[in-house]
């Protein structure tokens, strides 16, 4: 299965397979669970209404990191046993994780603003969290510097692996270190300590994102493939011409 | 050794070396890593009287006076507390019972003088009607398991 993988064709097949299933889960996990959490969900006893943002703040967190963890272990995959489609799942994988983190961030400050009274401090959990945004840009930035997509691919793989170490940061910066940001509300080891009616929006929107995450990751890993394709054709034409 | 086996050493190597400079690295950096000190770290560590820092913890139950703009109020981790004082608008959550975070410095009375107060959100979440019904049967324990950080454990 694993070094079926490796044949890019064979992976656009499955992609192809999945595709349809991932863009299912994605459409109506976000609307039934943002429709439910935006609209019919109640409010909290101390934030009122503003707890909503966190149906849009605490799914973006997650794939944040989430979509961060699958490209550091898709390039320790590439670097290891040479797989090139690892390479292209990582790559294409960056600007989707990189925009959710973004809304992570942007939707704090617009929350923190009325319930702290700052749109941004600098306590741990936050500035991990802007630090993972920058580790993202340095990874697309660096896709970018190279002309051999071999070389680029390397150095980029290895800067995925060096920032997964902020990972297990942004998670437990909140228990290692006083923070402004609250402890974590629902993974932790006494069980959620939110109410199941605001729980269970939360968790189907986050179930949606991740399958819009899989949907955009089917078509923009077929674009990589197509465009390497289309590379190597190019130069075998020119090589062709040359010949002649 | 195959070379697959060399490369896969050598990038758990990488991780497991920066893991280990990571955590080498925080916690040299521990102090300067919190957000914010308690009223028990300002007693113990004798912070400098003229140093500028951030205190946390739980606003004092009957605590807050209102004179104007200027508000006092006494920030608690039910072991030890410091008197503060502030002037300006406090955020909608600032309220008795509730967790603080304050930016200032202390007066020579040992009394806190804040340029800025924040509040600081716990991590429960629950609609008002089940916060009522907990209160109403007796279930309720006020900033209990929550705000574990502001309140000293063995108070």
């Amino acid at each position: 299965m694993f070094h079926a993988l490796a044949n890019p064709a064979r992976f656009l097949r499955l992609m192809a397979v999945i595709r349809p299933w991932a863009a299912g889960v994605a459409i109506v996990g976000l609307a039934a669970g943002l429709g439910w959490g935006l609209l019919y969900s109640p409010p909290d006893y101390q934030q009122g209404e503003t707890v909503r943002i966190m149906y849009i703040h605490v799914p973006a967190a997650w794939m944040g990191m989430f979509i961060y963890a699958a490209m550091a272990v898709a390039s320790a995959t590439a670097l290891i046993w040479r797989h090139p489609v690892a390479e292209l799942v990582a790559k294409a994988s960056a600007p989707v994780g990189a925009v959710f983190t973004l809304i992570c961030l942007l939707t704090g400050a617009l929350w923190g603003k009325p319930m702290w009274g700052a749109w941004w401090v600098w306590d741990a959990r936050l500035t991990s969290m802007l630090i993972l945004f920058f580790i993202y840009l340095g990874y697309m930035a660096l896709w970018e510097a190279f002309d051999d997509p071999a070389r680029a691919g390397r150095a980029a793989a290895i800067l995925a692996l060096v920032g997964a170490v902020n990972l297990p940061i942004i998670k437990f910066s909140v228990d290692w270190w006083n923070t402004m940001h609250q402890p974590a509300s629902v993974l932790t080891l006494a069980g959620p300590k939110i109410h199941p009616d605001i729980l269970w929006p939360l968790l189907i929107t986050a179930l949606g994102a991740k399958g819009y995450y899989v949907w955009l990751l089917t078509l923009r890993v077929r674009a990589e493939i197509l465009s390497r394709q289309a590379r190597i054709l190019r130069f075998a034409a020119a090589t062709d011409r040359r010949a002649d | 050794m195959t070379r697959k086996r060399k490369r896969l050493l050598a990038v758990l190597g990488l991780v497991g070396g920066l893991a280990v400079a990571a955590a080498l690295v925080l916690s040299a950096f521990n102090d300067n890593l919190v957000f914010f000190h308690s009223p028990s770290d300002v007693a113990e560590k004798q912070l400098p009287a003229d140093r500028r820092f951030r205190l946390g913890g739980l606003v004092e139950q009957g605590s807050v006076k209102k004179d104007g703009l200027n508000t006092d109020f006494i920030v608690t981790d039910l072991r030890n507390s410091i008197p503060v004082r502030y002037t300006g608008m406090l955020p909608d959550l600032f309220r008795e019972g509730q967790g603080v975070v304050a930016n200032g410095r202390l007066d020579a009375q040992g009394r806190f003088i804040a340029s800025e107060v924040l509040a600081k959100h716990d991590e429960n979440y629950m609609p008002p009607e089940v916060a009522e019904a907990l209160k109403k049967s007796g279930q309720w324990h006020e900033k209990s398991g929550d705000h574990n950080k502001l309140v000293k454990p063995g108070s």
